[in-house]
Parts: structure tokens; C-alpha cells; sequence
């Protein structure tokens, strides 16, 4: 296997200005859907089949004025698939069209994928979307075709505050790291790492550096970070409790004639002894 | 509490109408084979129609569930890695599991059809006689018990598949496998006690299957007030049951009340003391028919509340 790679996303430096969105859109060749004029600078709307970045602003504009070094205004957070280490999409895949890559990331083989989109019911994050043009899910591919070449991916070439990172995972979490320690020291207590250890999903190969908790940017929390299959136990388990009853209600309904069943296949056998 | 930030899948009409049909035929099998194995000889002709009405039901199963994919052709990558190779089985994905045991259980649904029309004489080539034939003794209940358990699986399974994800209300409720599955054998018990109403014996029989979906209903009742439950743990009740939902759910609730009371068989419409047979007879059918509507309806509706509260 080649070496595991990962995105760090710093949003205490993102500045919002997209250009990871347009990067992304040029090398994959998306158009992008119609822009949407959102309550914010968002013009995007969410992650979906033809994007795969996006620039998400969170208004956290105080009705009161701020104090001097407490100005917060708005958290601006790029998104995009979070590559998970336990990804939900993977786990549900019926086709196994969702893969691990040779980098640990996590890639829809679209000659394989046929549009069940079971994979969008289980992605925790809204990742994924479905193309009517192509009839298959997509999303973020981290530019497979850009590491095999030994690129680094578009949004990461493009972002010019190095919000986006990339690199080896190891080393993208010690940055991170660093990162936190510094914020922490000037007084950002708020500022915490998302899915740098396994309490996201095992880890996310895609992890960010937040300006508050998850929730805020639309980010399952620890508790909430959970796998599809946890309800497959008590769903079955629903199930063969239900069917034996059902089974049972069945043989009480149907059984009690079992006696006129014996004695009518007795008559019809006179033969055999011919006592009813 | 559970906070969702997930996106729908987009399981719409087509979905619906598989979740409906996977909920029949899997109840009809199942019904058909409990009453060929405790009822009386008479029932036989009502496990027949319960036989002979499972597998049209289910080729249509596979048709919507193709018509819904967004690459139709490719349907077959459900069953064969084409990735990888070999075959694909993941026994924690139910839309996987469930795949599988759709073609099995197809085999068996197909099987007892072909019997039963060749022991009503509908067919008559040697193939389907071989398959009555075979089909006699042991080995065919046997079969049939088989075919039977695979028909639950497909009646409640697409429960259990919605729970297996992260949306909200699908995931936060458990107990959507056993609503499905009660709510098909319902469906069933009233689809074939209608069928059935012209056959021999059918007074008897369908007294017989009033009194298993009066148990169903029961069943399905408590199921429903399980699935309210889940959704109350998880915080997500009040998305469930807002705007027209909740009035929907009620309605739900009201189709299992003729069940629950009793009604659609021919004790019903004894009180046609002005008409004559011909007048009850005509009575009979109708509140027959109209029940089994009700009824389906709300197997119907079920399904539908639960496919759409979620996404919308």
C-alpha cells in the first residue's frame, strides 16, 4: 500500500473564498449546479454529485459589539467527504462499488456503482449525491487520479491559506497537533480537532480543525457518529420475535380443525382399518 | 438524543410499491403455507390461491426495484462483484442480504406456483406435473416451510434495510422490521380471505383468516406504539408524527380497526332479511371487498408515512 495520505482542513484560517471549490470543479470536470442565493455568501448549498467541495459560512455575528480579540463573525469551513476509516457508504454498499483505495481513502468505482443509493441513506455527513446524468453516486474521489501521478489534490493545490492540507496522515495530525496547541494559547477554547482520533468513525481521513463543537458545522458529534449496521442486531431481532408470533397467531387460527382434518382423511382411506 | 445531518435517498414511489408487494407476497407464501400445514383438507383450495397469487406478486418485486436504480442494466452488480470478481454477500447490508434472498426465494415462490396450477389443472405438461408430483409428500411441505420463512424475510426485511442507515426516523426505530413484516402478514390474511371468497369451503376459511389478522392486528398495533416509542428515545417523534403525518398515522391505526373488530366475513352481513340470497350474497362481496381495501390501504399507508416522513 502506498502511503496513507489524508486532508487537514484548518477553518480558523479559511477566508472563504472558494477557490477549493473551483479547483475541484475544473480537474473533475463538474459544472456545478445553478447558484443558490443562500442567507450568507453561500452560493453552493451543500456536498452533492457535482460538488464536492463546499464552502460552508456558519453566521455567528453577535447582536452586541465585540470585545477587542473576541471577534468572531462568521466560521467559514470547507467541507467535503470525510474519507472515514468506518464509512458508513462502504459498509451498506450492496455492489462493493465503494472501495479503499492503496491510500486509504475511500472511492465509488462508478463501473460498478447502479444507483441503489443505499450508500446516501447511511452517510452521516450529506455526502454523497446522485447523478441523474450519470445514473451513479459521487463525491469527493480525494483526485485518485492525481495520486496515482503523485499530485497532490486540487483543493489543496488551490487553497491559498493552506486551510486545506494535505499529506501523509501521520503528519498532517501532528500539524495539527501544533496547530491546536497555538489557538489553545491564545485563548481559543473553542477550538477543537474532528475526527483526528477514532471517536469520529474510527478516524477520518479528511479531519478538521473547528472554531466550535461539531454540531454547529453540521457535524455528527462523538455520540451521534454511529454505523449503520448497530441496527441490524435489533431489527432482525424484531423481526424473529414478530414472525414466531405470527407464527404462533397463524397455528392458533388455522390449527384448531386439525382433529376434522384427521378425521376426514380418515374416511377418505376406508382401507386402512376403514374406523373413523 | 440523535441529530441527523444526513441527506435522503430518494426512495419514492417505486420503493413504495416494492415494499407494498415484498410485504404480500412474502405474507401470502407464508399464510398459504401455514394453512396447508394445520388447516383442514377444505383449506387447501385457499393455500392454492395463496400459492398461485405469491409469484406474480413477487415478479413484479424485482421490476420496480430494477425501474428505480439509477443504472437499470447494471442490477445483476447486486449479486456479482464485477469489480472484484466472484460474488458480492455483505450479511450486515440488508439491501445485499435482501437481494439474494429475493432470487431464492423467487425459486420457491416459482415452484409452488407451478405445482398448484398443475394440481388445479390449469396446467398440464409434464414439467409441471413432475413438479406437483415431486412436490406431494415430505419433501414438498418441507419446500414449502423453507419458501415460508423466506417470505417473512421479504415481507419485513425492507424494514430492517431502512433501519440500517443513519436517517432519521428509519434509523432511530428498530422496530420497522417487525411493523413491516406483521403489516404484510395483515395485508395477506385480508388479500386471500377476498380471493378465496368464491372457493369451496370458503365460509370456513375465511373465518379462520379473520381471526389470524384480528392477531395481526393486534400485533401490528403494539408494533406501532414500539415504533413511537424508538422515535420518543431517539428525539425524532415530533418529526414523525408533524403536519399531515400524524393525521396519516391515524389513519393507519384506523385500517387495523375491521381486522381488530372482526369484520369481512359473512358473519357480517347476516341482517339481509329484505333481500333475499341473491341481495346477501351481493352484500357479502362488497363489505368483503370493501375490508380487504381498507385494510390493504393501510398496509399501504404505513409503508408510505414511514418511506416519506423521513425524506421530505
Amino acid at each position: 500500500m502506498a502511503t496513507e495520505v489524508g486532508f487537514f482542513t484548518d477553518t480558523s484560517v479559511c477566508i472563504g473564498c472558494k477557490a477549493c471549490e473551483v479547483a475541484c470543479k475544473e480537474w473533475n470536470q463538474l459544472k456545478g449546479n445553478t447558484p443558490a442565493f443562500l442567507d450568507s455568501f453561500d452560493n453552493t448549498g451543500k456536498l452533492d454529485d457535482q460538488n464536492w467541495r463546499h464552502v460552508a459560512f456558519y453566521d455567528k455575528v453577535p447582536d452586541a459589539p465585540m470585545t477587542t480579540g473576541n471577534g468572531q463573525a462568521w466560521l467559514m469551513f470547507s467541507d467535503v467527504c470525510k474519507h472515514c476509516k468506518q464509512a458508513s457508504c462502504m459498509e451498506v454498499c450492496p455492489t462493493n462499488a465503494i472501495v479503499r483505495t492503496e491510500f486509504n481513502t475511500v472511492f465509488i468505482r462508478q463501473d460498478v456503482c447502479n444507483g441503489c443509493r443505499d450508500c446516501i441513506s447511511a452517510c452521516p455527513f450529506g455526502v454523497i449525491g446522485f447523478s441523474e446524468v450519470t445514473g451513479t453516486a459521487h463525491k469527493c474521489t480525494f483526485c485518485y487520479d492525481r495520486l496515482q501521478n503523485g499530485m497532490m489534490p486540487a483543493c489543496a493545490k488551490a487553497c491559498p491559506t493552506q486551510s486545506i492540507q494535505f499529506g501523509p496522515l501521520d503528519e498532517l495530525q501532528k500539524r495539527a497537533d501544533a496547530r491546536l496547541a497555538v489557538l489553545r494559547k491564545q485563548g481559543n477554547t473553542q477550538a477543537q480537532l474532528y475526527g483526528r482520533d477514532d471517536s469520529v468513525y474510527g478516524g477520518l481521513n479528511a479531519f478538521f480543525l473547528l472554531m466550535d463543537k461539531p454540531e454547529t458545522y453540521g457535524l455528527p458529534n462523538a455520540d451521534n457518529a454511529v454505523l449503520p449496521r448497530r441496527n441490524n442486531r435489533p431489527g432482525y431481532l424484531g423481526m424473529l420475535v414478530t414472525a414466531a408470533l405470527g407464527v404462533v397467531a397463524g397455528l392458533v387460527a388455522f390449527r384448531e380443525r386439525g382433529e376434522m382434518r384427521r378425521a376426514e382423511e380418515a374416511l377418505k382411506r376406508p382401507d386402512k382399518g376403514g374406523r373413523v | 438524543m440523535a441529530e441527523h445531518f444526513v441527506k435522503p435517498p430518494l426512495w419514492e414511489w417505486y420503493i413504495l410499491a416494492y415494499f407494498f408487494l415484498g410485504g404480500l407476497t412474502g405474507g401470502l407464501y407464508a399464510i398459504a403455507t401455514m394453512l396447508r400445514l394445520w388447516g383442514s383438507p377444505r383449506d387447501e383450495a385457499a393455500a392454492r390461491i395463496g400459492f398461485r397469487w405469491a409469484f406474480p406478486l413477487l415478479i413484479l418485486c424485482p421490476i420496480f426495484l430494477t425501474i428505480d436504480l439509477g443504472r437499470p442494466g447494471r442490477f445483476w452488480h447486486m449479486l456479482i462483484d464485477t469489480g472484484g470478481g466472484g460474488l458480492v454477500f455483505k450479511s450486515w447490508s440488508p439491501m445485499s442480504v435482501g437481494s439474494w434472498v429475493l432470487l431464492v426465494y423467487g425459486l420457491f415462490a416459482f415452484v409452488s406456483f407451478i405445482e398448484v396450477l398443475a394440481l388445479d389443472g390449469r396446467l398440464r405438461g409434464p414439467f409441471a406435473r413432475s413438479i406437483a408430483r415431486s412436490m406431494a409428500g415430505g419433501g414438498g411441505r418441507l419446500w414449502n416451510v423453507i419458501g415460508a420463512l423466506l417470505g417473512l424475510y421479504i415481507a419485513g426485511y425492507t424494514g430492517v434495510l431502512l433501519s440500517v442507515s443513519n436517517q432519521p426516523i428509519w434509523s432511530d426505530a428498530p422496530a420497522l422490521g417487525g411493523l413491516f413484516l406483521v403489516s404484510g402478514l395483515s395485508g395477506s390474511a385480508a388479500l386471500l380471505s377476498w380471493l378465496a371468497r368464491r372457493r369451496q369451503g370458503a365460509e370456513a376459511v375465511e373465518g379462520r383468516l379473520r381471526q389470524a389478522d384480528r392477531y395481526f392486528a393486534i400485533l401490528e398495533l403494539a408494533l406501532i406504539v414500539l415504533f413511537f416509542v424508538n422515535l420518543s428515545a431517539a428525539g425524532t417523534m415530533g418529526r414523525a408524527l408533524s403536519g399531515a403525518w400524524g393525521v396519516l398515522w391515524v389513519l393507519v391505526v384506523l385500517s387495523l380497526l375491521p381486522p381488530l373488530a372482526g369484520m369481512g366475513g359473512p358473519s357480517l352481513q347476516v341482517s339481509s332479511r329484505s333481500g333475499g340470497a341473491a341481495v346477501a350474497s351481493v352484500g357479502a362481496g362488497l363489505s368483503h371487498a370493501v375490508v380487504a381495501a381498507i385494510v390493504l390501504l393501510g398496509v399501504l399507508l404505513m409503508r408510505f408515512v414511514v418511506i416519506f416522513s423521513a425524506q421530505l
